[in-house]
């Protein structure tokens, strides 16, 4: 039963890992489109059309992908969690019932308009589709992570024979962590889709230096990542003290706390010990972690004691983490300095366009690291103190599971290598 | 009065399931005839589907999302014994989806091998949809010969597609490949017509209930306008397409209008065959059915929602009408 729990976990995770990339992207990639488009209507300049018309290519593919991938998502829900939708089907369905209502059917269908319309329609109809499918892409993350958000910090429901039943709709979509986990999301999609921006655009010019619109693209996600980065600096801060109020077990495993005490270090490294439940090499310092989380280094914090047995695994949350908070902060000073050696219109030398590009997908590893964070610290509950994990899962045997597991690696894997290769290719050659 | 929302929900399931049946079936029809035409005319039926594919799928979301919104329990129950063909489905389905990029994106060998996957990720998906509907009939029976049955029907699914495919092409095309698409047309009613005997033979024999319910003298006088009105929609089709065929001008969308009601009176009899059971004779809708909380949020939304998704659906297929161009897929 464990191994199946095991498969089942890590097929869903596949499923998400890969399919989060694709919206990740195209939330805020859609809204970059929406500018370039406004701005050649306005300019007539064939440098924004040009821009426009790479970058819808790279929105077209990566859409499909998250929309084939998100297919999956809607069955697995079904096959692989029964047992969530029969305890929590009536807050979870309708969320997800209005994500497809509102979102998804907009941007499928103005989608078509948006990539082979533009000489069909007037301009002015065209960027509205164009509107339409931002708007659906932000509108879909918003459903997505109030069910999130309501599975980590539940709220507005009751308890009807056995099941869980919505008192309060509003309560359940704008429930505790959901605000800080929304802004979190659109600033990191919005990160990631300035560096991959600015990642492509940079392979461009090494390839060809003197492209004009390349130049552009690198400069406009240098300026949107150097505005968003600090933001997400302050709003990843406010999420973690939100975290700490209403899920101190998964803090206690981000900071690999082990025992409840007075001014506590903050752990910068260290290797945590699961059977001794404590950590070594610790590299750490004196009531870092109080002042952070209670700003008073005397404050007392929980420890991982406090909910033993009933807390996340320590390691994968405390390390995931540290790779979040560490190529965020890369990305800062990335932006930071690019901004600087970028100001007005210089020409970057190769190696900070090696470095952009080398930082592409940053904002791709950054992202799955924070979900695992999230993720992995909500265990051993699929709904915080409702459902546990271990009690959702399904029927499909280990043999089913392993079989149809090892068809969506190779499944994803060929994708994701195509993707990638028509990626770096159609930036080398710039169409 | 009080509304029977989990009738109006079973309502709304079947709607969304037929709409994705009728849209996606088109245009995984189209992929499974790509084999059949040449280079250049692949190009131009890829971009006969290319603005419609991503809202077309979209549907089958929405009849899965309703499932689960509505009917949580049956949702569990259905997709956890389909589970190995519907892997397969997605699997195909994404393949075939990201094909549709990558088949232009991609060079040299990878660009063949994209073209390819398109066909065949097609085809898997569509065989597996019709066993999944063979396997959800009976009730998800163990055994050889209902296993045979489902795949029967996953073949018979796949030639309804064909020719759903076939007359969308007769409609957007031109020239010589409007000509082999009414050569495919004829071809696709053939496939179609052994199908729909053989699974109408067969599903009362596999299925008690259905039996039942179809053999019942009086009523089955009255039934038996159903297979009627199919055969004569059948000739009608097969009549247009020597009309066209012999160079007469008009009515070009007649032979997908047919076929579209070929698979809506299939649809009306599967669910005269069903109702009320949400898995057949296990749970009826009102068992599954969600609490009535959930049903009337969904419920407020889906009625504000439904007629603009049906407006800009609309307003989408007025802006791609006319026929299909290898230029059009311009991005």
């Amino acid at each position: 039963m464990d191994d199946t729990l095991l498969l089942a976990r890590a097929q869903f995770g596949l499923n998400i890992a890969f399919h989060i990339l694709f919206p990740s992207l195209t939330i805020a990639l859609a809204w970059f489109l929406v500018y370039f488009r406004v701005r050649y209507e306005r300019t007539r300049e064939a440098a924004w059309l040009a821009l426009y018309r790479f970058w819808v290519k790279v929105f077209a593919l990566s859409f499909a992908m998250g929309v084939v991938s998100g297919i999956v998502m809607s069955f697995q829900f079904g096959t692989n969690w029964p047992g969530f939708m029969n305890i929590v089907g009536n807050i979870a369905g309708p969320l997800l019932a209005y994500e497809v209502l509102t979102a998804f059917f907009l941007e499928a269908t103005f989608l078509g308009v948006m990539l082979f319309g533009m000489n069909r329609v007037p301009g002015w109809l065209h960027i509205l589709s164009a509107v339409m499918v931002a708007a659906g892409t932000t509108i879909s993350a918003f459903w997505i992570l109030a069910l999130n958000s309501w599975m980590q910090t539940p709220a507005g429901h009751t308890v009807v024979d056995g099941v869980i039943v919505a008192e309060d709709w509003w309560q359940v979509i704008f429930n505790p962590s959901f605000p800080y986990r929304f802004a979190h999301m659109m600033l990191a999609s919005g990160l990631t889709a300035s560096f991959v921006i600015a990642g492509l655009a940079a392979w461009r010019m090494l390839a060809a230096p003197a492209d004009g619109s390349a130049r552009r693209a690198l400069g406009i996600g240098t300026v949107v990542a150097a505005v968003l980065a600090p933001l997400q600096v302050l709003v990843g801060d406010l999420h973690g003290l939100n975290t700490l109020e209403h899920q101190p077990a998964k803090i206690a495993a981000i900071e690999a706390i082990w025992r409840t005490e007075r001014a506590v270090p903050l752990v910068l490294f260290a290797i945590p010990n699961e059977e001794l439940r404590r950590n070594e090499f610790a590299l750490e310092i004196p009531g870092g972690a109080s002042l952070v989380l209670r700003h008073d280094a005397e404050a007392e914090i929980q420890g991982l004691d406090a909910f033993a047995p009933d807390h996340p695994p320590v390691a994968p949350v405390f390390f995931a983490f540290r790779v979040m908070v560490g190529i965020g902060l890369a990305m800062l000073a990335l932006a930071w300095y690019g901004a600087w050696r970028l100001r007005r219109g210089a020409t970057p030398p190769a190696w900070l366009l090696w470095i952009y590009s080398g930082f592409t997908f940053s904002g791709w590893i950054a992202v799955l690291a924070g979900w695992l964070v999230t993720e992995i610290g909500r265990q051993p509950w699929l709904v915080t103190g409702i459902l546990r994990t271990s009690e959702a899962a399904g029927e499909a045997s280990g043999a089913e599971l392993g079989a149809s597991l090892t068809g969506y690696i190779l499944a994803y894997a060929l994708m994701l290598s195509a993707y990638l290769v028509v990626l770096t290719h159609m930036a080398r050659k710039g169409a | 009065m009080t509304l029977d929302l989990p009738l109006i929900f079973a309502a709304l399931m079947g709607a969304a399931i037929l709409a994705y049946v009728v849209l996606d079936g088109y245009d995984l029809g189209v992929g499974m005839l790509m084999p059949a035409a040449s280079a250049e005319e692949q190009d131009v039926m890829v971009a006969s589907i290319g603005p419609f594919w991503d809202a077309n799928e979209t549907w089958l979301v929405l009849g899965i999302g309703i499932l689960l919104v509505a009917f949580p329990v049956a949702h569990g129950m259905v997709l956890g014994a389909l589970y190995v063909p519907v892997t397969v489905m997605l699997i195909g389905l994404m393949l075939r989806g990201v094909a549709f990029e990558l088949r232009v994106k991609a060079e040299g060998w990878h660009a063949e091998l994209w073209n390819w996957l398109f066909w065949f990720g097609s085809f898997v998906a569509s065989l597996a949809q019709g066993f999944m509907l063979g396997r959800y009939i009976t009730g998800f029976e163990p055994g050889f010969g209902y296993v045979l049955f489902a795949l029967a029907v996953g073949g018979s699914l796949c030639g309804g597609y064909v020719l759903l495919g076939a007359t969308w092409l007769v409609g957007r095309t031109e020239g010589a490949l409007q000509r082999k698409a009414l050569g495919w047309t004829r071809w696709g009613l053939l496939w179609v017509a052994l199908g729909v005997a053989l699974v109408s033979v067969a599903t009362p024999l596999a299925s008690e209930t259905v039996r039942e319910r179809w053999f019942d003298f009086p009523r089955t006088a009255a039934l038996m306008l159903l297979p009627l009105a199919t055969a004569g929609v059948w000739l009608w089709i097969w009549r247009e397409i020597g009309r066209l065929a012999r160079g007469r001008a008009g009515g070009e969308w007649r032979p997908f209008a047919g076929a579209v009601a070929i698979f809506a009176l299939a649809f009306a009899g599967l669910a005269y065959s069903l109702f009320p059971y949400v898995v057949m004779d296990r749970l009826t809708i009102w068992d599954a059915a969600a609490h009535p909380s959930a049903l009337k949020f969904v419920a407020v939304g889906t009625a504000i929602v439904l007629p603009f998704l049906a407006g800009y659906t609309v307003f989408a297929y007025r802006v791609f009408r006319g026929k299909a161009r290898t230029g059009l897929y311009e991005h």
